[in-house]
């Protein structure tokens, strides 16, 4: 057994906790190898125990959300969730973050966050077929925000774009909660044929096993360690953790990928993410329940000299590890000389149980799979409550409604993204029905079918804050919304957890309460969570030292279908419509962007969410939307209900005039309130439809037409088109390109 | 028309163009690999968008070299029709078969929106469904679409009428220092541009992206529908 190379630190308690392993895990290392680990060993045990890989803050937690329907074929487990969409198709989609690596280097941490999720997805055998995101960053006025928005929108279009798949929607909102810890969560769909896909269980002793793509370098060594804990003021010192992307070598990838996955040669294939060689042959063995041997001298590298330690523990990017068939292993070597992919026989599978790396000679590694996996750390952390948001109390206006209108449709978080969709290709693929911003989800048409994919991503972290179990279920809620508003089913969901410090029982208590709301939301709706990641430790430290956590961030990525795409509807209303609103409306403003923006106060509670409205009045907007009833739909979210109407407007550059707010009722709580589970919809025939809501028990309010050149208010006081497009599209250009 | 797309590592509109040119001719166009000497026997050769060998060195530069192109010039230099979108005219300004450049977006920003091109003259195989002044939307999506070209060339192109298409606002008006209107900043506003024997023509936009009223609109299909006709055989 080696000992590692010379001039290694000894291994010992202080190095293992150096890797991130506390004093009880290492002694649980040493009880399962009955001796000293290598250097090697003890960096595979630290990766695969690393909060990043074992989720082991999370793990029991998770467990409680609702994971099967008829239509879901794979859940969590595999490298991404797997649900049927008809015709033999299946959408295969995950959401991932790369929230550490992106405050670091914001170009490449972004870059690999997206390289990273589409190799999850065809991995399992899909071609993908659209991106989104979530971004959430901190505060305009901060010096870093600049910096960090523009590499982070230069890193998912820089390599979306070069790979070919579609960017076609996501979230950005800022808060100086994520000054110094932005995040970065990026989703890929992919669609595969259901005799066709592809899971990571090894079998066949004997077989061999293939490593494909890139070449291994020093680059992401412990990223997963990394971002497995807090940052600390040397945060920018771990600039050579983060991984650098290529996005070339990775379509180049795809295509080889999938080339082969037309053929029988492949048993299982996984993708080198987090803590790359180590984590994919130890999963892929271990799922399989066989051994593993790796000849890392067959490894193809990028650098000379490079240890053990090194290879298994580098992150490297644009790799897969894949268990072939032995007979077929020319066939594939040959796909992947046509794409001049390197491609290695670096192994085979064993009985032993084990996983044992060998270089120059020496074995490396020998540790036994079973208790890597099964006695990885898990954890029941302590948590706390939260206090309730006190109640709101009186509330002035002391805006008017005309100027709190302009003030919202120009916040930060309501003004126009152009500015960065239009730094995305949304339109590669030629499948794009409903770009960025032209629907409530995004929609793709599976090529050469009639079927469409809605897609979209949720959360309101400042409801989540104050109350993280209404905050958890109102993501839910919200994203089933946004793929209802299009006309399309809703069928699953992808979660990325994104919270501070597990070890802060504050944090732990907002994590618990917030994946019980989303499973209570995905049961009340039959959205099941199909796939996911957890990102904790998102923390920085504040001037006075303390460490400040982010908000509580779940964000769903939620995904539908359409069978007839031409049914998908979007934001554009023609004129002459009668405009409707769907839901009832108390005027909730607590925590509402009005009373952010106008007052400066985020407090009071988030508005309620009755999940059973939410299923009658979602049922009835996309029964209606199908039967043709309703021609533009918007779900009414931050801003509330006229910040809605004004997106309408500026969407189909078709005015409206309203009518008079519900009476008993302020007007600012009227039409800025955020009450959920509403719409506003534009339809032809109003008394047919009142008929139609009446029947299905569901509130509805006329609240005007559509028509003309402007926003015109009950006081008759218009606002022209040009002008709400005007304050609306000046936020980003004037933060980004002074 | 039959009609064959290149591909090379990298490419990644070959698809979106091969739905537009099925659209049209009902029949799906051949894929030649890169690495092919030869061309199939074709109509008209089609180097779709992307980003060819991941656009190091400089766009197109190294697709400019492959092993297909000897043939394409071959095909072009007996008088075969060329399309090259996007990567596809970054590549043909590489290969020396259309004059200029593509430089980096004047912004230096990827950009991905529509916009609007004026058709320039409608005697060629590419315009010929539209009347001179025609001004279509289309959808663009590069980081190095900014056309330039030396005084001289340019002298000769706009001299020899063999700019196809100008970035306009939509009501026809050119002014390339607006931004708005010339988003990439090209020198007289050229989108796109032709061979002395009008059978060559490189553009940045992507009309194949446009060519399906469920995808937005059918703007850019007369592209396609010119070249059918013109090309019937």
């Amino acid at each position: 057994m080696s000992s590692g190379s010379a001039g290694q630190k000894p291994v010992d308690q202080a190095l293992a906790q150096e890797f991130g392993l506390t004093a009880e895990e290492y002694g649980n290392v040493l009880s399962i190898m009955g001796r000293t680990p290598t250097l090697t060993e003890l960096g595979i045990f630290s990766v695969m125990w690393s909060e990043h890989c074992s989720y082991k803050s999370s793990r029991v937690w998770l467990k409680t959300l609702p994971t099967t329907a008829p239509w879901v074929i794979h859940g969590p487990g595999e490298n991404a969730g797997v649900v049927d969409i008809g015709q033999g198709l299946a959408a295969i989609f995950k959401m991932e973050s790369h929230n550490h690596p992106s405050f670091i280097e914001p170009y490449q941490g972004a870059a690999t966050g997206v390289g990273g999720i589409l190799r999850d997805v065809f991995t399992m055998g899909a071609r993908p077929v659209a991106n989104l995101n979530a971004l959430r960053f901190g505060s305009p006025d901060n010096p870093q925000t600049r910096r960090i928005v523009d590499g982070v929108v230069r890193g998912v279009g820089g390599y979306g774009n070069c790979v070919g798949v579609p960017t076609v929607g996501g979230e950005v909102n800022f808060h100086p909660a994520y000054d110094g810890n932005p995040l970065v969560n990026a989703m890929t769909v992919g669609v595969a044929r259901q005799d066709r896909i592809f899971l990571s269980a090894a079998a066949g002793i004997g077989n061999p096993v293939v490593y494909v793509g890139s070449r291994t370098g020093r680059d992401g060594i412990h990223g997963a360690t990394m971002s497995s804990s807090e940052f600390d003021e040397d945060a920018l010192a771990k600039r050579p953790t983060v991984q650098v992307g290529d996005p070339f070598v990775e379509k180049l990838l795809i295509e080889a990928c999938l080339e082969l996955m037309a053929t029988d040669a492949i048993v299982a294939i996984q993708d080198m993410g987090a803590a790359g060689l180590t984590s994919s042959s130890v999963e892929m063995a271990g799922k399989g329940g066989v051994g593993i041997d790796l000849d890392l001298d067959a490894v193809p590298q990028r650098e000379r000299g490079m240890t053990a330690y090194e290879m298994m523990l580098s992150e490297s990017q644009e790799r897969m590890l894949i268990v072939i068939r032995p007979d077929r292993t020319e066939v594939a070597r040959a796909i992947f000389d046509k794409w001049e992919l390197d491609f290695a026989v670096i192994g085979h599978l064993t009985d032993t149980g084990h996983i044992v790396v060998r270089h120059q000679g020496q074995v490396e590694a020998d540790i036994p799979l079973d208790p890597l996996a099964d006695q990885a750390p898990i954890y029941r952390r302590p948590t706390a409550p939260s206090p309730a948001p006190a109640p709101l109390g009186p509330i002035t206006d002391p805006l008017g409604i005309e100027q709190a209108l302009i003030r919202l449709i120009g916040c930060p978080d309501l003004a126009s993204r152009a500015w960065v969709w239009n730094q995305y290709d949304s339109t590669v693929g030629g499948q794009t029905v409903k770009r960025p911003g032209a629907a409530d989800a995004a929609i793709v048409k599976i090529e050469d079918t009639s079927i469409g994919l809605a897609l979209t991503t949720d959360c309101t972290p400042r409801y989540c804050r104050a109350d993280a179990r209404l905050g958890g279920a109102q993501a839910v809620a919200e994203a089933w919304r946004n793929i209802v508003a299009t006309g399309a089913r809703p069928l699953a969901v992808t979660d990325n957890l994104n919270f501070g410090s597990p070890e802060k029982p504050e944090v732990m208590g907002q994590f618990v309460s917030a994946i019980e709301g989303m499973g209570e939301a995905c049961r009340a709706l039959d959205f099941p969570v199909v796939s996911g990641n957890v990102s904790l430790y998102n923390e920085t430290r504040a001037p006075d030292g303390s460490s400040v956590s982010i908000l509580p961030t779940p964000a769903i990525g939620g995904l539908g279908v359409l069978d007839d795409v031409n049914a998908a509807i979007g934001l554009s209303m023609p004129a002459d419509c009668t405009l409707v609103l769907v839901g009832a409306t108390t005027g909730e403003l607590g925590q509402s962007l009005w009373l952010r923006e106008v007052h400066g106060r985020e407090d009071g509670p988030p508005p309620a969410l009755d999940l059973a409205a939410e299923r009658r009045n979602g049922d009835f907007v996309r029964a209606q939307i199908l039967a043709g009833a309703i021609v533009a739909c918007h779900d009414i979210a931050d801003g509330g209900l006229l910040v809605t109407l004004a997106e309408m407007v500026m969407a189909g550059d078709v005015g409206c005039v309203l009518l008079a707010p519900q009476s008993g009722m302020r007007p600012e709580a009227f039409w800025f309130g955020e009450d959920q589970s509403r719409y506003v919809v534009a339809v032809r025939d109003v008394d047919a439809f009142t008929l139609a809501a009446t029947q299905a028990g569901v509130a509805i309010r006329v609240l005007g037409h559509s028509g003309g050149n402007g926003l015109t208010l009950p006081t008759g006081a218009t606002i022209s088109i040009a002008r709400l497009n005007a304050v609306n599209s000046a936020f980003f250009p004037a933060l980004m390109d002074q | 028309m039959k009609a064959g797309i290149v591909v090379f590592p990298g490419t990644n509109r070959e698809r979106d163009m091969a739905i537009a040119l099925r659209t049209v001719t009902g029949r799906a166009p051949a894929m030649i690999w890169h690495r092919e000497t030869d061309l199939p026997d074709l109509d008209l050769v089609v180097l779709a968008g992307g980003f060819s060998y991941g656009d190091y060195l400089r766009c197109g530069a190294m697709a400019a070299h492959a092993p297909i192109m000897a043939a394409i010039r071959r095909f072009a230099e007996a008088g075969g029709h060329v399309l090259g979108v996007c990567n596809g005219f970054q590549i043909l300004t590489e290969t020396g078969l259309l004059p200029g450049a593509l430089l980096r977006n004047a912004a230096l920003r990827f950009l991905s929106q529509d916009c609007h091109l004026r058709v320039e003259r409608n005697d060629t195989p590419f315009t010929r469904h539209w009347a001179t002044g025609d001004v279509f939307r289309t959808p663009m999506a590069h980081g190095d679409g900014n056309y330039i070209a030396d005084a001289d060339t340019l002298k000769a192109l706009e001299g020899e009428g063999r700019v196809a298409f100008r970035y306009a606002r939509p009501d026809g008006r050119v002014d390339p220092g607006d931004r708005l209107s010339n988003p990439n900043g090209s020198q007289n506003a050229i989108a796109g541009v032709l061979s002395p024997n009008l059978r060559i023509c490189g553009m940045m936009p992507h009309p194949e992206d446009l060519v399906d009223p469920l995808m937005g609109g059918e703007d850019g299909k007369p592209l396609f529908e010119g070249l059918v006709e013109a090309l019937v055989r």
